[in-house]
């Protein structure tokens, strides 16, 4: 390249307030082969790219070095832009001179101004070797996978459904509806889940083009962007789905009792069961942990369902896109010895209180506290229980609870009217549209004693739960004898999420959260092209935000669908195959099964649309015969020599 | 097997009984205590203060008397002392800056802290270096049939990281209770404050923390208390009297250091329990368990 142009960023302040951006312009436009540079405030913006597109041309310029921020961020950006002025788009490299020298270099600005010439020179040096490439084209697979049959999973489902592509819906449990079907009533409306909810369970149930595999889960994903092959392990549940007409003569019957996790551990259900009556699919699942195996139900059930000798079964099915859809847990109550979690009966999570709310719940919506079926008239709710606590482990805010907590306090007073219901809070969050106005209605109208604070402890005393809390405002510390506690424990990442996520070979972030690829500009993608996320699996948000999201998803796996043939980016392995000598490391070292020794030739080959450029084949590789395009080892040593001569 | 052994102010003076029974039960399970040399206050609260390097020179001086006997080790009794040395030797290991600063502080001193000493309390070696099982052979007079509540206040568990159990629901105490054949009692409230240094200005605020923390162990059936902590003690144990006087129907319950009753369990002399430092006299309730006294085993 002999005509290259460097375009200098301010990013505002955040490069110019360090580096000296006159200076490095100066020295950069007398180095060898540049004919042109040139700074301005915001090169990102419409006027910068305008810039970047009319000295292209009018300097007919064969390469281009924008210095400014990652290339994560707009390495895009800048390649769209030369590509509009006739620049083969892989003629424009990045120089990091933000993220790598002003930041980091905030108090040394000399020190920084000499990086920032460094680090344009190097990247000049590599810009010189660059091939112009032309981005690979892939056909697609228009079908969807969702994961997580909540809120959010179905309404992306029935978003990509009614676009007219077929989607697999996968639910590890034996009905879809999530977390919303356990809850009593929605914040700020008061709308009932079982009314807005289960139409559009039935409605996903339905649809011709979902394909619905619940009791399942995903047990294996390869390949790539618009062309995913995925395994689905649909889990033995021992009834066959098509035949079970959902009568219950089975759970009548069944012996053994269990736990209802439905109801969160407040009510029994039967080894063979059903999770709720409204559940979808409405059919019977035998827990084999559980199962005493006494074959009762077999002999009872007349549609002869039932059949024990099923086995897990796999289902293989091409994807193009992928929507993770995985929702939360709660921290569980052990953690919170000091209000007596898990040890009290009368000390309860917010979901098992939603249960004794709802009129679906284990007592038909009548407020009874677990102990001994009364009417509690005095319930404390403990707001921030580990979360904002960090140590706990958590140290964001859950989003959600001073809502629900509001929630809960107004339909508990609803029912229980000579009942007194307390808050302790630390602040209150309610930023959403009408919430602020239901917080004060909760406050003001139904007399909900709102106390800023936290609780120390909490003691079980002849029938009493006692809770010690302080009143920050007053000044006081405060005594209540509670008939019942309920916390708001933080919400967690469902379990399992980071193995499900390195299946998917998406990241997360310390707490398990799903890791967006931007977290303001591209918070429904994931950093793996093709794979997108919806709803609390990517950080708690309640159910406006998660369906908000979930369609937001569903609309960019459409756009996605509405593409001719994928393109790939051609920064891919390549062999030289004349000196390859066929000896496997490439293979061994290649994370994506996209470099492989012909057996014929003996020759290293590379399949260019599984090949995601990582270089390690280049790396294993001792003869130096794979490279990868545009980062060849000798662009390397280029910019090494430059990086490493001395100041 | 030999330990260097920190004593600390009140087990001197005031809590004599604390000393007594845990040197003489310590020697039943081979344990011997060696004290410090010219050892000093243990700074008795840690600072918070970042730059208020000056209080850490107190414990440090002491874990250098520890590094001069050549041990690796420094076990306490008391709590406090427990809590103030550990966490000053922490931030110490952790900030070496620190560390430099108070060496050159006492530059008189022959050899620098290097801070590779451990400090750990008496309850720490009984449950790692001895073993609950391992103290149960060394019973001779169960504990059978007394109701004892713990009480760990809050030294021992706080914060987090110098802690020896959990902060919220600890065990350690419970466990070696069991071990000496005690019937014991838990108490949510085993964790409260007693009131700490309140008790010097604000003497109501104890009385309160006492009418609660006993009241609460005798609802539950608990016929003493059990603890490591002597300003617990003396907040505790000292303050029932004014308690009952204040608060008819409140009955005064002994309260005991852990020591007193492993040296009770082990069936050592009356001499090695120090029960003349009790202020609530714990003998009527020990007779009445048989004991104490003749005829007791």
């Amino acid at each position: 390249m002999k005509r290259i142009g460097v375009f200098i960023c301010h990013c505002g302040l955040n490069i110019a307030g360090t580096i000296d951006v006159n200076k490095v312009r100066d020295v950069i436009k007398d180095y060898p082969n540049v004919v042109h540079a040139e700074t301005y405030v915001y090169m990102c913006s419409e006027p910068g790219q305008k810039l970047m597109r009319d000295r292209i041309k009018e300097f007919n310029l064969d390469g281009v070095v924008v210095a400014n921020c990652s290339p994560t961020l707009h390495e895009k950006t800048f390649r769209n832009a030369a590509a509009a002025a006739g620049l083969n788009p892989y003629r424009v490299e990045i120089a990091n001179i933000r993220e790598q020298v002003s930041w980091p270099h905030e108090h040394e600005p000399e020190t920084a101004t000499k990086k920032a010439i460094r680090i344009i020179q190097a990247t000049i040096e590599r810009l010189k070797s660059n091939a112009s490439l032309l981005p690979l084209k892939v056909p697609l697979t228009r079908k969807a996978l969702v994961i997580g049959g909540g809120i959010a999973g179905m309404q992306a489902a029935l978003d990509i459904a009614d676009g007219g592509y077929e989607v697999y819906l996968v639910e590890k449990s034996p009905t879809i509806g999530g977390r919303m079907a356990q809850l009593s009533e929605t914040f700020p409306t008061l709308d009932c889940p079982q009314c807005i909810m289960t139409p559009k369970m039935t409605a996903v149930s339905q649809h011709p083009n979902i394909h619905l595999y619940t009791y399942s889960e995903v047990e294996e994903v390869n390949g790539f962007v618009g062309n995913f092959d995925v395994t689905i392990k649909k889990k033995a549940s021992y009834v066959d789905y098509d035949k079970c007409l959902g009568c219950g003569e089975c759970a009548k019957i069944c012996p053994k009792k269990v736990p209802n996790e439905f109801d969160r551990n407040l009510s029994i259900r039967k080894a063979i069961y059903r999770p709720f009556d409204q559940a979808v699919p409405s059919v019977y699942t035998i827990d084999m942990e559980n199962c005493l195996k006494c074959k009762v139900c077999m002999r009872k059930c007349e549609p002869k369902a039932i059949n024990f000798d099923q086995t897990d079964e796999y289902i293989d099915v091409k994807v193009g896109a992928i929507i993770v859809a995985t929702g939360f847990d709660l921290m569980p109550m052990e953690h919170f010895k000091e209000y007596g979690g898990g040890e009290y009966p009368d000390v309860i999570d917010a979901i098992q209180f939603e249960r004794l709310l709802a009129a679906s719940g284990p007592t038909g919506g009548e407020v009874l506290r677990p102990s001994d079926k009364k009417v509690p008239k005095d319930v404390v709710f403990i707001q921030c229980a580990g979360s904002r606590d960090p140590n706990l482990g958590v140290a964001y805010c859950s989003r959600i609870c001073c809502m629900y907590v509001a929630k809960q306090a107004l339909l508990y007073k609803h029912a229980v009217p000579d009942g007194q219901a307390y808050v302790f809070y630390i602040d209150i969050r309610s930023n959403g549209k009408g919430y602020e106005e239901f917080v004060q209605r909760v406050m003001e109208e139904d007399r909900v004693l709102y106390l800023r604070g936290k609780v120390s402890k909490v003691i079980e005393e002849n029938g009493v739960v006692k809770v010690y809390g302080s009143d920050t405002l007053t000044g006081r510390s405060i005594e209540v004898d509670a008939d019942l506690v309920v916390l708001a424990p933080a919400m967690l990442p469902s379990a399992g999420i980071r193995e499900l996520a390195s299946k998917l070979r998406i990241t997360t972030d310390e707490y398990g959260w799903l890791k967006e690829a931007h977290l303001k500009l591209r918070p429904l993608e994931t950093m793996t092209p093709g794979i997108y996320i919806a709803g609390v699996a990517q950080f708690p948000k309640d159910i406006t935000d998660t369906v908000s999201q979930a369609s937001g998803a569903a609309g960019k796996v459409l756009a996605l669908f509405s593409k001719e043939q994928i393109e790939h980016e051609p920064i891919v392995a390549t062999v030289d195959h004349t000196i390859c000598a066929g000896c496997g490391f490439c293979e061994a070292a290649c994370a994506y099964g996209a470099i492989k020794v012909n057996p014929k030739t003996k020759k290293a080959e590379v399949n260019e649309t599984l090949c995601e450029g990582c270089a390690a084949c280049s790396a294993a590789c001792p003869s130096g015969a794979a490279q990868v395009q545009n980062f060849r080892k000798d662009q390397i040593l280029d910019m090494v020599e430059i990086l490493a001569r001395d100041y | 097997m030999e330990l260097a052994y920190y004593p600390g102010c009140t087990v001197k003076s005031t809590a004599k009984n604390f000393e007594i029974s845990a040197i003489a039960s310590a020697k039943v399970l081979d344990i011997e205590f060696i004290e410090l040399p010219r050892w000093t206050c243990c700074g008795t609260v840690f600072s918070l203060a970042s730059d208020d390097v000056m209080h850490q020179v107190a414990p440090i001086r002491n874990l250098l008397r520890v590094q001069e006997m050549k041990k690796d080790r420094v076990v306490t009794l008391c709590s406090m002392c427990y809590n103030t040395l550990k966490r000053s030797n922490l931030l110490v290991k952790k900030n070496k800056e620190v560390l430099d600063k108070i060496n050159n502080y006492m530059y008189e001193e022959p050899e620098k802290y290097q801070a590779g000493v451990e400090v750990v309390h008496f309850l720490e070696v009984l449950d790692q270096d001895v073993g609950f099982e391992k103290i149960k052979q060394f019973v001779k007079k169960p504990l059978k049939g007394l109701k004892v509540v713990p009480y760990y206040g809050c030294t021992l568990l706080r914060p987090r990281d110098v802690g020896i159990d959990d902060a919220e629901s600890p065990t350690i105490m419970e466990k070696l209770l069991k071990a000496l054949g005690a019937e014991v009692i838990n108490d949510p409230m085993k964790t409260e404050c007693c009131g700490a240094y309140h008790t010097v200005e604000r003497k109501h605020i104890i009385k309160e923390r006492t009418y609660k923390i006993i009241s609460s162990a005798v609802a539950r059936g608990g016929e003493a208390l059990v603890l490591s902590c002597p300003l617990c003690d003396y907040n505790l144990d000292k303050f029932q009297m004014d308690v009952a006087r204040e608060h008819p129907g409140f009955h005064p319950i002994p309260v005991f250091y852990f020591t007193q009753l492993m040296a009770l369990a082990f069936g050592l002399d009356e001499s090695a329990l120090g029960l003349e430092y009790n202020y609530t006299d714990p003998k009527p309730l020990l007779l009445e368990k048989n004991l104490l006294g003749a005829g007791s085993e």
